[in-house]
């Protein structure tokens, strides 16, 4: 990891207020370039609340948010694309920046669906549809990157595949990236810093420090901790993304 | 070959549709039926305040339409009715108030067919001048804004989150609705301009499988739209803005036909 102490944002007790209770409070922490922050805590927690403060989407109602750059990128937890919108992917890829074709296509290369180019968002799996949302984030070439659950309904080989991206990509771009992640192996053997929320932080650190911390085994459990071993699905082959086999 | 009125109306309708095509697409992205059909009927109003102290139709329309859309936008964010009913209860209002006020106006006298549903026979070479002006202000506003719109139409959150400032466009959008009213009334009359927004639209996706595609078969529709629906008028004397609603209707149940369509087969 290549920590270089440029904050890009950096929180103090920050906090939302929305239909009459405080979503999460209390949050104080900085995201570094090059380093890979991630939330985790139970549903409803305030993960996806915290990073809207980050985003701009939500003010905050006290505490600060300080952001130092705009070169922002967003993979959100849940996009539904009316009906009546035709929109496909090569559209959808360009929907915040003007990116040349070639740079659209090394993306969605890098997550797999480069053959989904032309065809309709409304079409693909959600699988495939994450790998576009994340697909679209890295065309941005951004600073900051933050990344809500990017990896829900990818199936079990793509999942390992996006997280060693994400991981790549922190190293290639520089960028710092925020990451919300149910995938506690993921989060405890390649991210730089871990924070639990529960409404506000219970505890922070390194990936390390937190799993031995009693309030995250509090909320997690022991299980995560010891007994979680990774199945690991071994091919003397590969697939490409349609299924194809590729040695 | 035609009279003189016809041609106006010709050139004036085929103006209006180049600006409900892009405006149309964009209401029914953003599920705004409802608030297109909220403006309209508050455009009676704006006529009998054009009337009653003579003023230009078309600004007195956009000014009354833009101060009853900025007054939902607002009402919408404080009150607990949900949207819908508060958009039924301003619609009905306003149009429930301009008829009072067009009944109370005894000493002018009205054309209310005319101004309910459209009238080609009071087009005149002023008229063409606002349509094609105004049309061509807020083609290019919408132009100006367009990317930040239509990310917001796809995601709010994504657009707030990259810096597209989507508050400000929807802003900017719905001043451009009661605008594209104020143009149109004339020809389609308070009732039916909705209508012009969204059938041809609607027809467009039923075709295209991209937003620009979209776009344009829709601009198409609303020109065939009006073109063919004012020839029926003169054909048959009936009001102008029923019969291009009703042409532009039998365009969309064309659209339906299945045809066999290459787009369909992809993937």
């Amino acid at each position: 990891m290549t920590e270089n102490n440029i904050s890009l944002v950096k929180l103090d007790n920050a906090g939302v207020y929305k239909s009459s209770k405080w979503l999460v409070r209390g949050v104080s922490f900085e995201i570094s370039k090059g380093q890979i922050v991630t939330l985790i805590g139970p549903n409803g927690s305030g993960k996806t609340s915290t990073a809207k403060m980050i985003l701009n989407i939500f003010q905050t109602n006290e505490g600060i948010v300080k952001r130092n750059t705009e070169k922002v990128a967003y993979v959100p937890q849940k996009i539904n694309i009316d009906w009546t919108l035709p929109l496909r992917v090569v559209d959808f890829m360009r929907l915040t920046n003007n990116i040349s074709h070639a740079q659209i296509i090394e993306s969605l290369t890098l997550t797999g669906v480069e053959k989904l180019l032309n065809n309709e968002i409304r079409n693909l799996s959600g699988g495939e549809f994450q790998r576009v949302l994340i697909a679209r984030a890295i065309a941005k070439d951004p600073e900051l990157l933050v990344l809500d659950e990017p990896v829900q309904g990818v199936d079990f080989n793509g999942e390992i595949a996006l997280y060693n991206l994400i991981k790549n990509i922190s190293d290639k771009l520089n960028c710092g990236i925020l990451l919300i992640s149910h995938d506690i192996h993921f989060v405890m053997s390649a991210t730089d810093h871990v924070i639990c929320l529960n409404g506000h932080i219970c505890c922070s650190g390194t990936p390390s420090a937190v799993a031995k911390n009693p309030a995250y085994i509090k909320l997690f459990g022991e299980h995560t901790t010891s007994t979680l071993s990774l199945y690991e699905h071994h091919h003397d082959h590969s697939h490409t993304h349609d299924g194809s086999i590729s040695r | 070959m035609f009279d003189d009125f016809f041609i106006r109306a010709l050139i004036a309708g085929i103006g209006v549709a180049i600006v409900t095509g892009p405006l149309g697409c964009m209401v029914i992205w953003r599920r705004l039926s409802y608030f297109g059909d909220t403006l309209s009927h508050s455009a009676l109003l704006g006529v009998t305040i054009a009337y009653s102290f003579s003023i230009n139709i078309s600004l007195s329309v956009f000014i009354v339409s833009g101060i009853i859309a900025l007054l939902l936008l607002s009402l919408q964010k404080r009150t607990k009715l949900p949207g819908d009913a508060l958009l039924g209860l301003l619609s009905h209002s306003t149009l429930a108030v301009g008829l009072v006020i067009i009944g109370l106006l005894t000493s002018i006298r009205f054309d209310l067919m005319g101004l309910l549903f459209g009238d080609i026979l009071s087009v005149t070479i002023e008229d063409i001048f606002i349509i094609w002006l105004g049309g061509l202000i807020i083609l290019g506003v919408l132009y100006f804004i367009w990317k930040s719109l239509f990310a917001a139409t796809v995601n709010y959150d994504l657009a707030a989150a990259e810096g597209m400032k989507p508050d400000s466009s929807n802003f900017i959008f719905t001043i451009l609705l009661a605008g594209v009213i104020a143009i149109a009334i004339k020809m389609i009359g308070v009732l039916l301009i909705t209508g012009l927004l969204l059938i041809p639209a609607a027809m467009a996706r039923n075709l295209s499988s991209n937003p620009r595609q979209m776009i344009a078969l829709s601009v198409i529709g609303g020109i065939l739209s009006v073109i063919i629906g004012l020839f029926s008028s003169l054909e048959f004397n009936t009001a102008s803005g029923p019969s291009i609603i009703v042409a532009a209707l039998v365009l969309f149940i064309l659209s339906l036909l299945p045809f066999k369509r290459s787009s369909a087969l992809q993937r």
